[in-house]
C-alpha cells in the first residue's frame, strides 16, 4: 500500500475541488486532489451548453471550456492530482486524518492530511427516490445520465421523450434531445411553478413549442419491455383530478427531479448534515462539526451557477489555509432561516469579517423584501425585484451589519423574505 | 405598447420590460447590463441563439462505452434562430481529426454569417 502525507487533501476534482486546491497551494500548503473520474472537471464535462463563467472569467463559456480554463490554473502549481482514484473511507477522528482510496494504478492508496475538503458534488434523484408507480420497462433515464450518453458517448437514448420534473438538467436536455432529432412531447412538473431557471424555460421549451404541464403528477409509467407512455394527472387545489388523467405516448422518460449532495462518505466520518440541504452543517469558515473537515460546492448545497461554486470553494480554500495556521473566528453568531427561507449556508457568521451567505426561498414573488435581523432587530434590508426557489440568493454581511450582535452571549442572525 | 421578456443572454435571466416608443425604437428596463438592451432589440426584430452541440471524432466508435466519442463544439456568437437546424446539420456532418485544441475553428464564417463553430475542449 502506497502512503503519502499532505497538509490538505481535497475529495473531488470538479470546479469546487480545483478552486479550493488552488487557494491552498497559493497559501503555500501542500495539497492533493483525489478524483474518481479519469480527468478533472466533474459534471462540467457533460454540460456542453453555454452559460458558465460569466462571473469567474467575465465570458460566457460552455462547461468543458470552464473546466479546462480552471485546470490551466493548476498547471505550474504543486498540487498533486490523483485521477481515476476513489476515496472509499475517511477516518477523521484524529488530528491527522486518513483517506483510504482505491486506484487501478496503486491498488489501495493511503493519504494523510491535517485538513480535508469535501468537494464531492451531488447526484441525481432517481425513480426510486420519487416513487413513480407503474411498469418497469427499459427507457427510463435520469436526465444527467442521458446528458452523458448524448454529449460524451454519442448515444441518443430514444426518439420520443417525456421529461418528468422541470429542473435545469431536464430543460437543457429537452433542447439537446430536440437538437439531435428526438421529439420531446412534454415536461411534467408537480409544482405550480417550474424548478429550473427562467432562461432555460424560454430557450429550451418555448423555442421548441414543448408544453410544460405545471401542477401535474406523473401517476404511471406504462410499457412492457420498452416505455410506451406516461399517465399524467392534473392537480387542482391540492386534489388529484383522476377523471382528467391522460396518457402521453413516448418511448423514453427522462427524470429531472432534483439533485442531492453526495454525502455517504461524510456521514460515515461523523459529519453532521442539515436535513434541509442534505449537505453538512458548516460554520463561518465552511468547516463541519468535525474539526479540520471543510465542505464547498454542490456537496454543501446544490448551486445553480458554477461561478458561485468556484467563489464559495475559493473561500473554503482560504479558510482551510487560515485554519492550518491556527487562525479561528473569535466570535460567531448562529444563522436562522426566517419566514419564507428554505435554507441558509453556512450556518454561522463571523462577527469580525465579511461573510457571504447563500440562501433559497420557498416562494415565488415579484417585489420581495429580504430582511436581516440581529437578536430580533432589523439591521439590513434588500429589495428583490423577483425571487423564486430555483434562483439562489446571495447576501453579504460585514462587521458593521453585525455590530449589535457583539455584546450578547448567544447572538442569532435571522434572514427572512416577505 | 409594453412587453415583458426574459433576457436569456446570461444565467442572471433579467426580466425586461420593453416599451415601443412613438418613433418605433424600443425602451428597455429591468436589465442589469447593456447586453439586455441588445437582446431585447434582437429578440423582437431578428432573434438569435447560441448553438452548442457535439461533433463526431474521426475513428471514435461505440466499442468502448464510457469513452469520449464526441467533441463539444459551439458557435462563437449567437446565430439567427431560423437557421439553427441547418447549422446543426453542418456540425453533425463534421468528422474531426484529433488532436484538437479548445478554440480551434471547425467551421469558418458559416454561410457568410460571420459566425464560426469552434471546439469547446482539447482532445488528443
Ligand atoms: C445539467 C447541469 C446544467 C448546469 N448548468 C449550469 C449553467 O448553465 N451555468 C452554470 O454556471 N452552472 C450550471 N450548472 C451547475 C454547475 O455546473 C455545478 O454546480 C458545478 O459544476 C458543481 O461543481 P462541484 O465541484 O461542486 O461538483 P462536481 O462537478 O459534481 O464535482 C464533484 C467531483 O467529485 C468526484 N467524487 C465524488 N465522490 C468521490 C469520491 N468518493 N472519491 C473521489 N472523487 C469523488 C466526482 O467524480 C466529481 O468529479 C449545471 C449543472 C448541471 C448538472
Ligand atoms: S441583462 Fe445582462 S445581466 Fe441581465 S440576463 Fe441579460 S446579459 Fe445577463
Amino acid at each position: 500500500m502506497k502512503e503519502l502525507n499532505f497538509d490538505a487533501v481535497v475529495i473531488g476534482g470538479g470546479a469546487a475541488g480545483m478552486a479550493a486546491a488552488i487557494e491552498l497551494d497559493t497559501a503555500g500548503f501542500s495539497c492533493a486532489i483525489v478524483e474518481r473520474e479519469e480527468g478533472l472537471g466533474g459534471i462540467l464535462g457533460q454540460c456542453i451548453h453555454n452559460g458558465f463563467g460569466l462571473i469567474e472569467f467575465n465570458e460566457e463559456l460552455t462547461g468543458p471550456e470552464f473546466a479546462e480554463r480552471m485546470e490551466e490554473r493548476l498547471t505550474g502549481s504543486k498540487i498533486a492530482s490523483f485521477t481515476g482514484t476513489t476515496v472509499m473511507e475517511m477516518d477523521a477522528r484524529a488530528e491527522i486524518k486518513t483517506l483510504y482510496c482505491y486506484t487501478a494504478k496503486y491498488g489501495v492508496l493511503r493519504l494523510n492530511a491535517r485538513a480535508i475538503v469535501l468537494a464531492m458534488g451531488c447526484r441525481e434523484r432517481n425513480r426510486g427516490n420519487i416513487r413513480i408507480p407503474g411498469d418497469r420497462p427499459a427507457g427510463v433515464y435520469t436526465a444527467g445520465l442521458a446528458q452523458r450518453l448524448v454529449n460524451i458517448e454519442g448515444l441518443v437514448p430514444g426518439k420520443n421523450a417525456v421529461i418528468i420534473g422541470s429542473g435545469d438538467i431536464g430543460l437543457i436536455m429537452a433542447r439537446r434531445m430536440s437538437w439531435v432529432g428526438c421529439k420531446v412531447h412534454a415536461v411534467v412538473e408537480i409544482l405550480p411553478y417550474p424548478s429550473g431557471l427562467t432562461r432555460n424555460i424560454v430557450q429550451c421549451l418555448h423555442d421548441f413549442g414543448i408544453p410544460l404541464y405545471l401542477s401535474h403528477l406523473t401517476t404511471r409509467i406504462i410499457g412492457k419491455d420498452r416505455v410506451e407512455g406516461v399517465e399524467v394527472t392534473p392537480i387542482e387545489n391540492g386534489a388529484m383530478m383522476h377523471e382528467k388523467a391522460f396518457v402521453i405516448p413516448c418511448d423514453t422518460v427522462l427524470l429531472s427531479v432534483g439533485l442531492v449532495p453526495e454525502n455517504e462518505l461524510s456521514k460515515t466520518a461523523g459529519v453532521e448534515l442539515n436535513p434541509m440541504t442534505n449537505g453538512p452543517v458548516v460554520d463561518s469558515m465552511l468547516m463541519t462539526n468535525v474539526p479540520g473537515v471543510f465542505a464547498c460546492g454542490n456537496v454543501l448545497h446544490v448551486h445553480d451557477l458554477v461561478d458561485y461554486v468556484a467563489e464559495e470553494a475559493r473561500r473554503a480554500g482560504q479558510n482551510v489555509a487560515r485554519w492550518l495556521k491556527g487562525d479561528k473566528p473569535s466570535r460567531e453568531a448562529r444563522l436562522k432561516a426566517g419566514s419564507n427561507v428554505r435554507y441558509l449556508a453556512p450556518s454561522r457568521v463571523d462577527l469580525d469579517r465579511d461573510n457571504k451567505l447563500y440562501l433559497r426561498t420557498l416562494i415565488v414573488k415579484n417585489g420581495a423584501m429580504l430582511e436581516v435581523k440581529v437578536n430580533n432587530r432589523v439591521v439590513k434590508t434588500q429589495k428583490k425585484s423577483h425571487i423564486q426557489p430555483s434562483e439562489m440568493i446571495t447576501v453579504e454581511l460585514g462587521p458593521k451589519d453585525l455590530e449589535s450582535a457583539a455584546g450578547s452571549p448567544d447572538p442569532v442572525v435571522e434572514v427572512s423574505i416577505n | 405598447m409594453s412587453q415583458e421578456l426574459v433576457c436569456i443572454t446570461c444565467p442572471m435571466g433579467c426580466r425586461l420590460t420593453v416599451d415601443t416608443l412613438t418613433d418605433g425604437s424600443l425602451e428597455v428596463s429591468g436589465n442589469r447590463c447593456a447586453r439586455g438592451i441588445k437582446y431585447a432589440n434582437e429578440e423582437l426584430l431578428a432573434p438569435k441563439r447560441m448553438v452548442s452541440a457535439t461533433a463526431r471524432i474521426a475513428g471514435a466508435g461505440h466499442e468502448a462505452l464510457d469513452a469520449i466519442a464526441r467533441l463539444p463544439v459551439r458557435t462563437t456568437v449567437a446565430y439567427p434562430k431560423e437557421g439553427v437546424l441547418e447549422l446543426l446539420a453542418a456540425i453533425y456532418a463534421l468528422n474531426v481529426a484529433l488532436p484538437v485544441k479548445r478554440g480551434d475553428v471547425l467551421i469558418k464564417d458559416y454561410k457568410g454569417s460571420g459566425v464560426d463553430v469552434i471546439a469547446a475542449r482539447t482532445l488528443s
